[in-house]
């Protein structure tokens, strides 16, 4: 909403603040600063009076005015200047730019050579100035009925010093959508006195007015889509004609293109009361008016020239040509007029509506439409029901005094609004909810300046001090100590009484519908008074516990993968079926069953990714895109399950807790999205350099990423060969704590590298953090730690080739029995000291006992029951 | 030639005593713990003249034999040490060659592993966390993908609220489904006061979405805190101490701030929290940062509304509380000086590398 700051000053002193300062007042009560704006014109800007023109035709065939201009012996008298204008004469008082002045663009005047002369300055349009559109040259000040000295300055005079603040209106202020209620605002916060531009007396409601009906047959919640609908005729009216340059002015500053006085008039009341109106060619329209519901199959042709398909729901005004009642469109109430009964330039005669809608009603058909309009936005979030008769007699006052005319004596005003019903309020409700001690004469006040009615419930010519200790503390006159010497309440007491005894009953004003509560008018005590005097104090809480177990472990998981040389990043969500292609997913493969978007920002990504590889590969290919090839990334975080049949999750009521029951079955519909650990190397793991030959991330590298995680969350994980997309089907590792699986790494599939533009060779995983936390142990029992010597066996077996080393390495450790502390492989053979099907893998195995020095025996055993188990998979010890 | 000392008497004791320094000599002109075996041998093993002159004293009679014994243990203690000296000065110098041949150029790179980091905005929720957990709060999270009702009606957005045309929603497929990304973490809050009840004191980070492209300063996917305390008593003082602890523990001490009314469906009474510019401390008209008014929004808050209570199964005439959501990007932005959105979201891991594991 822009605010003209001379606009706002007719209803309230403006006590000499700048726009900077307007907009600091009205952030203190609430509407947020946008923007301030000046003209865009800085002088010096002077009155000159054209001393000689002399036309000089130039040889691209325009004709150009070589102009002598007095612009008064304080700027250096006469000048010379060019002009491209010829609409004016020697005499005339004409608008200079002076060199140093800067126009709207931002355009700067100098003094340049132009058409063969030095051109001293700049003769002014309107347009050059921002004042408007006008294309017939320049301005002429006689014709704008000014006649300033020659060198007065013209920038106040054109008005050209004036600003506008424009504000951000939160949707429950619409009555903020109108000078009226700024300018009210502006009161409430700086205490400057304010006059309500809706007190225009109003002729009462005549029986014989334009007829209207209102014939709501499906209201929607029960609201009447019309309640009110005020009309009045003015005859002989020149509608048409341009609207006075004030006017304009105005419009323009506010952000409104000025067309013809009649449009231009109920915008300017609309923009000053925050009243929509519609101003009709009385022709046009046939009685009576009828404000009723769409008809399935109806259409109507809006004035932005859409022809629309209406629906039931659309609330229409219709009009009764040749007898048949309500049988024409005229437009959707509250949101677009049709193109039938607009008003033409021969137009001479008018109906002026101004009505009340319902804001539920307005919004869908907004919605329904995609028409945002200046009437949809104020009547959707609630209009002033007592404006329509004062919008109509500002409307009409305007007309007849700038387009001649009168208006009928007749007034319609149909339809009955619901006086706006009294709030029960505790005046101690406001203290209680902010933790400022308001005085109930505090309160009161406030309440009262926002335009409440408030009738306290004690007797009369008692203290409000008084209705306010018995209502708020309410058991007994021991209380009464609660309150402290100036009559103000102690609220660290806890929660007060319920309103009930004692309590106001406030009545909002006519413009406030979003006030139905008494915690509506705690925020407004809570506003007015100023939100700066709330005090700051801290809420001391229960003790905590600190993060849960998995809260902790992520941060771990995280924090490991970040030291094994992983950089941490996140990704959009939003995948396309294509990326499952690209990852060589399997036409069966569950990860192709994504959620998916009705409404994506990007057609080509509208799934949630069911794999964070999905969408890692992309950034993956970002960085290597941008010279980073020698990468370790990883991401955590939630991906989607697409449920094999979706739910739909219902809608529950607010109005009370909901049961169980329909709890559950809204938390059901919602898939299950679990947390993923997902990472990606690729390049060098170790980088080449002085120390010698770098070495590239391999399936190993991601293996142990995946195992780090494993040991961090104190979990054992296992490998397994597996074969998954997106992995090299010889590559990639199943891993496993105990049965369950976690997930699985490898080296990426070639074509997967190749179709991402990745070093070759890069490798990845991806794993389920959720259920590897849950395997976590909550507590790790400690292992005593033994003194005792360490006996080291090597044993080298020779073993079929397709023999696992997790499974021999196994079976040694089963057959040393308990004395082993450790068994690994370290060394793998295949070649020509051994046949063809097999290969030789050596295993260390470290022994030790708890309380003595093992004998030889004793490691002999050892040794023999690992060989002996060892055979049982094929292997024979290699001699 | 090899070397033969002269045979020496053990009773000849300027004969002992010209061998002890003959030998003194010999060791000190070894070269190399080599050569100071060999000479070793020499003058002091089977065949040299101090070996031949021990042996010599069972040949002597008994009352020399004294005398003889006495004159050899002085000499071979004076050549043993000696031939001892000197290995212990070329053990010394030989250690000392083998460190000074292993000296490296220590300003050579080491960077054999590539360093690993945690994302700044990932770093940020997890300061947060631990600002809250600090002041005895919990952390809580909830579904990205989230059922219409808790994201919008539980919170006081009714189906016709303007303030749900307001928020950007990403729809799930098909229409009707009653499924959304989630447009804030204050979902959480519904799902923590129905699944725990009252008091409660609880904060939410984690990721939201609305439809907005990616510019420099909007991104359809970001991140938020949401704060909800429900307790007896509460009050908009507590919101207001609490968010400046928080404050300061993210800006610093002494950042100033400041409650301005606004409107949120879920809180009544509502307010933005704006902090003091950091650019210009609140003087420059024309700074690009506060764009002139000298604040900077960080985020929303207000007491719960009695709505959001009731839907939540809570009494709101015995418990009252506040609630609150502070954009995690904006507090990057502000805190650690990121210019533009597109370095937090692209994945590109210089951004990441820059912080390391803290922020």
């Amino acid at each position: 909403m822009l605010i003209p700051l001379p606009w706002l000053a007719e209803f309230t002193p403006l006590g000499g603040r700048d726009g900077q300062q307007v907009a600091a007042a009205l952030v203190s009560v609430g509407l947020e600063e946008e923007a301030v704006y000046g003209s865009g014109v800085t002088g010096p800007l002077v009155a000159g009076q054209v001393v000689e023109v002399a036309p000089e035709a130039q040889k691209n065939g325009k004709t150009i005015n070589w102009c002598q201009v007095d612009v008064g012996s304080e700027h250096g008298g006469v000048r010379g200047i060019v002009c491209g204008a010829d609409n004016f004469t020697a005499g005339d008082k004409v608008v200079v730019a002076l060199p140093g002045a800067v126009l709207p663009g931002p355009f700067p005047i100098s003094a340049r050579k132009t058409y063969g002369h030095v051109s001293d300055g700049m003769i002014c349009s309107a347009r050059e100035l921002g004042l408007g559109e006008d294309h017939d040259g320049i301005i002429v000040l006689a014709r704008i009925g000014q006649d300033p000295a020659v060198g007065a300055d013209l920038i106040p005079l054109l008005h050209l010093d004036e600003q506008t603040v424009e504000i951000n209106v939160t949707p429950d202020r619409g009555y903020c959508f109108s000078i009226r209620g700024v300018a009210r605002e502006f009161s409430h916060a700086t205490g400057e006195a304010f006059t309500d531009p809706a007190l225009v007396l109003t002729p009462p409601a005549t029986a014989s007015g334009f007829a209207v009906e209102l014939d709501d047959a499906a209201p929607i919640h029960g609201r009447p889509g019309c309640d009110r609908f005020v009309a009045r005729v003015v005859r002989g009216c020149d509608a048409f004609r341009p609207s006075p340059d004030w006017l304009r002015r105005r419009l323009t500053q506010a952000g409104m293109r000025p067309i013809a006085l009649a449009v231009d008039v109920t915008n300017y009341v609309m923009l000053e009361l925050g009243q929509p109106l519609h101003a009709y060619d009385l022709h046009g329209v046939a009685e009576p008016i009828v404000v009723r519901r769409a008809l399935a199959g109806e259409r109507l042709v809006t004035l932005d020239d859409v022809d629309r398909a209406l629906d039931p729901e659309d609330l229409l005004i219709t009009d009764s040509p040749g007898g048949r009642p309500a049988s024409r469109v005229l437009g959707l109430a509250g949101v677009m007029g049709g193109a039938s009964s607009e008003i033409t330039e021969s137009t001479r005669d008018l109906l002026i509506e101004a009505a009340h809608f319902d804001p539920v009603t307005v919004a869908r058909t907004s919605r329904r439409h995609k028409l945002g309009s200046e009437a949809a936005r104020r009547f959707e979030r609630g209009a002033d029901p007592e404006l329509p008769p004062k919008a109509v007699q500002r409307v009409i006052d305007l007309l007849v005094e700038y387009g001649g005319g009168a208006a009928d004596l007749d007034v319609t005003d149909a339809g009955f609004v619901r006086p706006q019903p009294a709030i029960s309020f505790d005046p101690g409700y406001p203290a209680r909810l902010v933790g400022v001690d308001y005085s109930p004469a505090r309160v009161r006040q406030v309440l009262e300046e926002i335009g409440c009615q408030v009738d306290d419930a004690a007797e009369p010519g008692s203290p409000a001090g008084a209705a306010f200790q018995r209502g708020a503390l309410g058991d007994g006159p021991d209380r009464s100590g609660a309150l402290g010497a100036d009559g103000r309440a102690d609220w660290a007491e806890g929660p007060g009484a319920a309103a009930g005894a004692g309590a106001w009953s406030v009545t909002p004003p006519s413009w406030r519908p979003d006030l139905t509560r008494a915690v509506d008018l705690v925020e407004e005590v809570a506003r007015i008074d100023g939100y700066a005097k709330i005090p700051s104090q801290v809420a001391s809480a229960p003790a905590g516990g600190g993060l849960t177990k998995a809260q902790r472990l992520r941060r771990s998981v995280a924090r490991s993968l970040a030291d094994f040389g992983l950089v941490e990043v996140l990704s959009y969500p939003f995948v396309g079926e294509g990326v499952f292609d690209a990852l060589g997913y399997p036409p069966e493969d569950g990860r192709r069953q994504a959620v998916r978007l009705a409404n994506p920002l990007d057609a080509a990504a509208p799934l949630l990714r069911t794999a964070i590889l999905q969408t890692l590969l992309g950034v993956a290919r970002r960085n290597a895109a941008r010279g980073l090839t020698d990468a370790g990334l990883f991401e955590i975080g939630l991906v989607t399950e697409a449920p094999p049949i979706q739910l739909r999750a219902p809608m529950l009521r607010t109005d009370a807790r909901p049961s169980n029951e329909e709890l559950a079955a809204v938390v059901q519909a919602v898939p299950d999205q679990p947390r993923h650990a997902a990472g990606l190397l690729m390049g060098y793991r170790v980088r080449p350099g002085v120390w010698g030959p770098g070495r590239g991330a391999d399936w190993a590298d991601a293996v142990q990423a995946v195992k780090v995680a494993g040991q961090t969350a104190g979990v054992s994980l296992t490998a397994s060969q597996d074969q998954v997309a997106p992995f090299h089907p010889g590559r990639c590792a199943r891993l496993m704590a105990g049965e369950a699986p976690i997930g699985h790494a490898g080296e990426l599939h070639p074509a997967v590298v190749r179709e991402f533009g990745l070093p070759a060779g890069a490798v990845g995983f991806e794993i389920d953090l959720d259920r590897l936390i849950e395997l976590a142990p909550d507590i790790v029992a400690a292992r005593t730690v033994s003194p005792q010597p360490l006996a080291k066996e090597d044993l080298a077996f020779v073993v079929p080739r397709s023999l696992p080393a997790a499974e021999l390495v196994a079976a040694v450790r089963t057959g040393a029995g308990s004395l082993v502390e450790d068994a690994f492989v370290f060394d793998v053979y295949q070649g020509d000291q051994i046949p063809a099907d097999k290969k030789s893998i050596a295993v260390a195995l470290r022994l030790r006992a708890a309380d003595h020095t093992l004998s030889p025996e004793e490691i002999a055993a050892a040794r023999a029951g690992a060989i002996k188990q060892a055979a049982r998979l094929g292997a024979t010890l290699r001699t | 030639m090899p070397f033969v000392p002269e045979s020496v008497s053990p009773l000849d004791q300027a004969g002992l005593d010209r061998l002890a320094d003959q030998a003194r000599d010999a060791a000190a002109r070894a070269a190399n713990l080599e050569d100071l075996g060999r000479l070793r041998r020499q003058w002091t093993g089977d065949s040299s003249a101090l070996a031949a002159a021990n042996r010599a004293i069972k040949e002597l009679p008994g009352p020399d034999r004294a005398q003889a014994g006495k004159n050899m243990g002085a000499v071979k203690q004076a050549v043993f040490a000696a031939f001892d000296h000197r290995r212990q000065v070329l053990e010394e110098t030989a250690a000392e060659a083998q460190l000074s041949r292993e000296t490296v150029d220590v300003t050579e790179p080491t960077e054999r592993l590539a360093p690993g980091a945690r994302h700044p905005l990932e770093l940020t929720q997890e300061r947060i966390a631990d600002v809250f957990t600090a002041m005895g709060w919990t952390i809580a999270e909830g579904p990205e993908l989230e059922a219409e009702w808790f994201n919008f009606d539980a919170l006081n957005f009714g189906p016709d609220h303007p303030a749900r045309q307001m928020q950007d929603t990403f729809f799930v497929d098909p229409p009707g489904s009653g499924l959304v990304m989630r447009t804030h973490t204050s979902p959480v809050q519904a799902r923590v006061l129905l699944s725990q009840g009252v008091p409660c004191y609880v904060a939410v980070p984690g990721k939201v979405f609305r439809t907005d492209e990616l510019d420099a300063t909007h991104t359809p996917v970001f991140h938020q805190v949401e704060g909800l305390a429900v307790d007896r008593g509460l009050t908009m003082g507590d919101l207001r101490g609490t968010l400046d602890r928080f404050a300061d523990a993210m800006f610093g001490q002494g950042v100033r701030t400041r409650l301005r009314p606004s409107f949120f469906p879920f809180t009544e009474p509502s307010a933005e929290m704006d902090l003091l510019c950091f650019a210009c401390r609140g003087v420059d008209p024309a700074c690009r940062t506060c764009g002139g008014s000298g604040w900077i929004e960080w985020g929303g808050c207000g007491m719960v509304d009695p709505n959001v209570l009731v839907a939540c199964g809570v009494d709101p005439t015995e418990y009252q509380g506040f609630a609150f959501g502070m954009g995690i990007e904006r507090t990057l932005m502000f805190r650690n000086g990121v210019k533009d959105m597109h370095d937090m979201v692209e994945g590109d891991i210089r951004f990441s590398l820059r912080h390391g594991v803290e922020i």
